[in-house]
């Protein structure tokens, strides 16, 4: 089995899962060789996203990619820990559709990715200040970019 | 019309009349209220009995404005250019929950009722309206282009 | 010597169905370079949704990918559902088939609709729109809304159908045959329409797994992947259907791939409703009003039989209620009549719309995935045990499809902009949610 190669290789962290998807803890500085090791055997790169847990966990973010292997037909999570203001190395030149999910991901986090060639804000517009997913982001704090004709919340 | 016969009427209330029943509109289509939008257009509830099936892709062609689906801050600069593109006399129609008053998007993203940034002359509630709701609404507006105070020039 | 110029599309663009702007480079008419901008339509969905208990997210799926509600509502559901680790009865889930399949005709008929209009055949979108009209209709009938349905709930479906159900499906279904047989008829070997399409807008298969791209468009490309089929859930390795694939991943490709999964999930609908088994028979007549049952429990009293409920929960009546809904009370709302009729009905019914108290998962995180309109829809939940998502992320398999837009449209004319826009089927509340 490959995970179990990967596991060993990576020096990875077994965590428990309820859904069934195998998922391990990486260190921040093997992700690079450890996807690229993994791009052989899971062709999709599903998804990147972050939880932000903050006063919650030592390190404040979490990063999740999940990848799926359509070839053996099953799903992969890998989780990063990440710190206040510690960068990731970006997965853009090995699958494409990372360098939107990247850029997502820094719009609504905050996370920055090192060597992303466009990372910029996706979602919202660059006047925006904060990222509006941390959870020190207040749920109604609006930041209109036109002067208004009326405030919007009493 | 027999011929000898004649009608009288205002000047005002002529206009109003050839105003109300040929409303261009320019669809502001943003989000799932766009949906009803459509049906409403189409075939089994045809907003062309109203006289305002003809759609007119740029604002300055149109008189009326349907606000359709969630206005985000990001796309408000975009609204408020495409009101001030168009030509008097002009109207705005708030379709949906959403541009009344933001709906179910009580949040950071989502404008809390378009008349935040557009003067709005009908509001359609609804999650999305259903198409018998926008078709009262467009009854509705025809009365109000109707009453109104009609402005007009000639122009030598 | 060229000359370039810059050319703004959208964001409030006839063609733009939804809003996004895309920002080309011109040589002459071709495009060299394109910028693609999203987020006009972010709604802080997953921001919201940190804030709402698990049973209030419902309405907001709805409003996710709005031309297949039903689907996503379904994913939500399988997600808290496989965190809460109950199990949804037979009924119900072949109920969630059926209309998931509604939902996925209904998807690409709106999809369909605006390519035929954008490309000069404004009566194929006329034909669309009537047949899903008709589908509309059933979904109105059993669930009481036309589009934001909110039918498939945490555990099970809201409400059972009505009596004339498969008349009315079966109109429907009858009705969108003869759509699609009519716009084949238009469309299909139309000079113009294979003109615009044929050989543009191509991606190959390679691009296509390294966009990340999941559905129709995958398998336009040729490549044999659907969840129902590599995973399935529900019922699908019950039922027999065949997955539509194209050749070469044009926008040919990919109109008649919708095409033949319209078919397709008619199959699929018409083998589940002669699976399914009938509903059972309401006989009991009513006897009293729900107002007069909850005065009788205030005085400690038990009205037995039939009560008359209100329109709105038709459906919903105590002898199909478990039918259609898991039996776990520590979870599951009971049935109305339990809730107007006894104390103990009452007390479950509050504690777990009560806010603090709720619908409250054990911590732990899921991410499950369904087929949806655009392909792999997957809501990812992280639950630290309390009554709301500590984090809810959805991954939209539009997100990465559009992402290659921009690829896609290189050196192709402006006017192709146009149907390969139309063919990927951009939905604006998936993309930015
Ligand atoms: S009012 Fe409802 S249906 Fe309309 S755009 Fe807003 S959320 Fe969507």
């Amino acid at each position: 089995m490959v995970l179990e190669e990967v596991e060993k290789e990576f020096s990875l962290r077994r965590a428990e899962s309820i859904d069934g998807i195998p998922t391990f803890y990486c260190h921040r500085e093997l992700v690079l060789p450890l996807m690229e090791r993994l791009k052989r055997d899971f062709e999709v790169l599903l998804d990147i996203t972050a939880v932000d847990y903050l006063g919650r966990k030592e390190k404040r973010f979490e990063l999740v990619y999940h990848l799926l292997s359509l070839s053996e037909k099953m799903r992969l999570r890998i989780k990063v820990e990440l710190g206040e203001g510690e960068k990731i190395p970006t997965l853009s030149f090995l699958w494409k559709n990372a360098n939107w999910l990247e850029r997502e991901v820094y719009d609504m986090f905050g996370i920055e990715f090192q060597g992303h060639p466009d990372l910029r804000r996706i979602l919202l517009y660059p006047e925006f200040k904060g990222h509006p997913l941390r959870k020190d982001y207040p749920l109604k704090k609006s930041q209109p970019r036109i002067k208004l004709l009326r405030p919007e919340r009493e | 019309m027999k011929e000898g016969n004649f009608i009288t009427t205002t000047l005002e209330s002529l206009i109003g009349w050839a105003r109300k029943y040929s409303i261009f509109q320019y669809p502001f289509v943003t989000a799932c209220c766009g949906m009803e939008y459509m049906a409403t257009a189409a075939s089994h509830f045809d907003i062309d009995r109203f006289g305002a099936g003809l759609t007119r892709f740029t604002p300055r062609q149109a008189d009326v404005l349907f606000v359709v689906g969630t206005i985000s801050h990001k796309l408000a600069p975009v609204l408020r250019k495409v009101y001030e593109q168009m030509t008097e006399p002009k109207w705005v129609v708030a379709f949906g929950t959403c541009t009344i008053t933001g709906g179910l998007y009580d949040n950071y993203a989502a404008v809390q009722g378009i008349d935040a940034i557009i003067p709005v002359d009908i509001y359609i509630p609804g999650c999305p309206p259903r198409p018998e709701t926008v078709l009262d609404a467009l009854m509705k507006l025809q009365e109000k282009i109707q009453r109104e105070k009609q402005k007009w020039s000639l122009r030598k | 010597m060229m000359e370039k110029m810059l050319l703004n599309i959208g964001p409030s663009h006839p063609a733009m169905h939804g809003t996004i702007q895309i920002k080309v480079e011109l040589d002459g008419e071709r495009i060299i370079k394109a910028d693609v901008e999203i987020g006009y339509l972010h709604r802080g969905f997953e921001k919201t949704a940190e804030n709402r208990t698990y049973m209030q997210i419902i309405p907001y799926t709805d409003r996710l990918n709005y031309v297949s509600p039903l689907l996503n509502n379904l994913a939500y559901a399988m997600a808290v559902e496989k965190l809460l680790g109950i199990d949804v009865p037979p009924r119900a889930k072949w109920l969630r088939m059926i209309f998931g399949e509604i939902s996925r005709i209904t998807d690409h008929l709106t999809c369909i609709a605006p390519i035929g209009m954008e490309l000069g055949a404004f009566t194929v979108f006329l034909y669309m729109i009537k047949a899903r009209e008709f589908l509309w209709n059933v979904l109105d009938a059993t669930t009481g809304a036309r589009l934001t349905t909110s039918y498939i709930r945490i555990g099970g479906v809201k409400a059972d159908v009505p009596e004339n159900f498969e008349d009315l499906l079966r109109k429907a279904l009858e009705e969108t045959k003869k759509a699609v047989r009519d716009v084949h008829g238009l469309l299909s070997r139309n000079p113009i329409f294979l003109k615009r399409t044929k050989d543009v807008g191509v991606v190959s298969q390679d691009d296509a797994l390294s966009y990340g791209f999941t559905g129709p468009v995958l398998r336009s490309t040729g490549y044999y992947y659907d969840v129902r089929k590599a995973f399935p859930y529900l019922y699908y390795d019950e039922v027999d259907f065949e997955v539509p694939l194209g050749e070469r991943g044009d926008n040919y490709d990919r109109y008649m791939v919708r095409m033949k999964e319209i078919e397709q999930s008619i199959r699929i609908i018409e083998q589940s409703l002669s699976k399914m088994e009938k509903g059972p028979v309401k006989a009991e007549d009513e006897v009293a009003e729900a107002y007069e049952a909850i005065k009788a429990s205030q005085e400690g009293k038990y009205l037995d039989g039939k009560l008359k409920l209100n329109p709105n929960l038709e459906g919903m009546e105590r002898e199909v209620y478990y039918k259609i809904m898991a039996r776990v009370p520590r979870y599951i709302l009971p049935p109305k009549e339990d809730l107007y009729r006894s104390i103990e009905g009452m007390i479950r019914h509050f504690k777990l719309i009560m806010s603090g108290h709720g619908l409250r998962p054990p911590a732990g995180e899921v991410y499950v995935p369904v087929e949806g309109g655009n392909g792999e829809l997957g809501f990812y939940i992280v639950s630290d045990g309390t009554d709301r998502p500590y984090r809810l992320h959805l991954r939209a398999p539009v997100f990465s499809i559009m992402s290659a837009l921009a690829e896609m449209i290189k050196g192709h004319y402006i006017a192709d902009v146009i149907p390969t826009f139309a063919s990927i089927n951009m939905i604006g509340g998936e993309l930015d949610r």
